[in-house]
């Protein structure tokens, strides 16, 4: 009989984070960020069918990068919680906390039980009703969950692309600021992304019940168009002092 | 509550009743053959030339005495459609508000909205699936408007206690005043009205029905209710506001009004 060769746990988890991470770095990044009115969300995808970012709720936004497949089927299964729990209790039950540590529990059972983790992380973003801060929470493949109030980055390159956003981020900026942004953050300074590279939503307060509402590419170029870029913005910030 | 996460041969796809059924909550209430319920109504529905009109009063009965004064019984069953009721009021709301959230999970799930034809479809499935609470005598009859964005009409459906739905030319009206209701749009009704004279013959038939018959509320001057009206056009669905309702009812009141002073006043010997 043979004996199956022993792996210490460390070795095996190690492997497994190892294996996600390679999965997630291959795909392209998205960043969450609160602004004046809401929660904007920009995820790089030269796809216009196979979304990154969804609606969950009234109030509820997601966002998944990684394998496709994967982060789809956590969605659809967040509108479903959603939807039954609103309809079993009422619609001002339904919270982001509970979906994201539901997201949470599956990904660490998956991460620790099955031969393969899910590579993929998930944002679930919530607008917050009067005056309490909007909530970004950031779950990673393994389970672990982050809760932000400013921006999150999700995906392979997101230290570098925090950085960035950390360079530019101000409380309380708005849309075409932020977009701009962010849509330069993810971009780098060697790339230029173009609207339609781009997939951007946002949950705003101005929207009514739902929030949630997809920008398409022609409104994206005219807001993206309507902010100068950061050098012309820097010189013009020097001019009244000359 | 778990995640609802499925195996593909078991997935139920977009549909919210098989959704629930498999998580374990009931759809719909179970029938409990209960004795006196809400019932009767009038509810209107006519096209426009850009869009539908629907209206519906705010009575709800049970037996002779009235139940409610101010029910609501014209819904937006999703942005671009309506949908009005009559019947048993418990059964009726609920199945409203399930059918608002399955256009929704539908339209979240699959990332596109239903057509018309397929939320008219939707909704005939939820009321074939309460024909057995229908036979206890708690029937449940809808009337579903909408705007087709891919046609660019508006268009009406109306359903029978079995689930049965057919889709109207220009205008119906269900309920225990519906005769009396479409009768009066009938003679009202001439193709391409504009938005206001349809809202006008809508206020008229609902008039006409609360006039004729018992279960049907008319404009409650007193507490300051009138019946609701709704406008589903290209710019999607629009409650038409309580104080414009109130004014036409005003109107219409004083118009008839003067008609019969102007006919009283003929009979009078000179």
């Amino acid at each position: 009989m043979s004996m199956p060769f022993y792996v210490a746990p460390e070795q095996v988890m190690k492997d497994r984070a190892e294996y996600a991470q390679k999965g997630i770095a291959r795909g392209r990044s998205l960043i969450a960020t609160t602004y004046d009115e809401g929660v904007l969300i920009v995820a790089e995808n030269h796809s216009h069918t196979l979304h990154k970012i969804s609606e969950i709720y009234d109030r509820v936004a997601f966002g998944g990068v990684g394998r496709y497949n994967e982060y789809d089927q956590l969605r659809v299964a967040g509108v479903r919680h959603a939807d039954t729990k609103g309809y079993a209790f009422s619609r001002e039950d339904v919270k982001a906390r509970a979906l994201a540590n539901l997201y949470a529990q599956y990904l660490h059972n998956v991460f620790t039980h099955e031969m393969k983790p899910l590579e993929v992380e998930i944002l679930v973003a919530e607008l917050s009703e009067g005056e309490g801060p909007d909530q970004l929470y950031h779950v990673a493949y393994e389970g672990t969950i982050t809760d932000e109030e400013r921006f999150a980055v999700l995906g392979g390159d997101a230290e570098t692309i925090s950085e960035r956003v950390e360079q530019s981020f101000q409380e309380g900026w708005d849309l075409p600021t932020a977009l701009a942004a962010a849509v330069r953050a993810l971009g780098g300074p060697e790339r230029t992304l173009d609207p339609t590279e781009l997939e951007v939503a946002v949950l705003s307060r101005r929207n009514g019940r739902r929030a949630f509402r997809r920008i398409d590419d022609g409104e994206l170029a005219e807001l993206l168009s309507s902010v100068p870029p950061p050098a012309a913005a820097a010189a013009e910030d020097e001019d009244p002092g000359s | 509550m778990a995640l609802p996460i499925f195996s593909p041969v078991d997935d139920p796809g977009p549909d919210f009743t098989s959704l629930l059924r498999r998580s374990g909550l009931p759809a719909m209430p179970p029938a409990d053959g209960a004795l006196s319920v809400a019932h009767a109504t009038t509810v209107v529905a006519l096209r426009f030339a850009e869009g539908v009109v629907m209206a519906g009063d705010r009575r709800a009965t049970e037996g002779y005495s009235i139940a409610h004064r101010a029910m609501d019984k014209v819904f937006p069953a999703d942005r671009w459609s309506a949908v009005a009721i009559a019947g048993a009021a418990g059964p009726a709301v609920e199945m409203v508000r399930l059918f608002q959230v399955q256009l929704e999970h539908y339209e979240k799930v699959e990332g596109v909205s239903l057509s018309l034809e397929g939320k008219a479809n939707q909704l005939a499935q939820m009321v074939r699936e309460h024909l057995p609470m229908a036979m206890q005598g708690l029937a449940v009859v809808p009337l579903f408007a909408g705007y087709d964005l891919r046609r660019g009409v508006g268009r009406i459906y109306t359903y029978d206690v079995t689930g049965g739905h057919y889709e109207e030319a220009d205008f119906q009206a269900t309920g225990s005043g519906g005769r009396d209701a479409r009768t009066t749009i009938k003679l009202g009704f001439r193709e391409g009205l504009g938005r206001n004279e349809a809202i006008e013959l809508a206020i008229e038939a609902l008039y006409e029905a609360a006039d004729e018959d018992a279960g049907t509320g008319g404009p409650d001057l007193v507490r300051g209710i009138y019946p609701l009206v709704a406008v589903v056009d290209a710019e999607g669905f629009a409650a038409v506001t309580e104080s414009e309702v109130a004014d036409r009812f005003l109107n219409l009141i004083e118009r008839r009004r003067a008609e019969r002073g102007r006919e009283s006043g003929r009979g009078e010997p000179a």
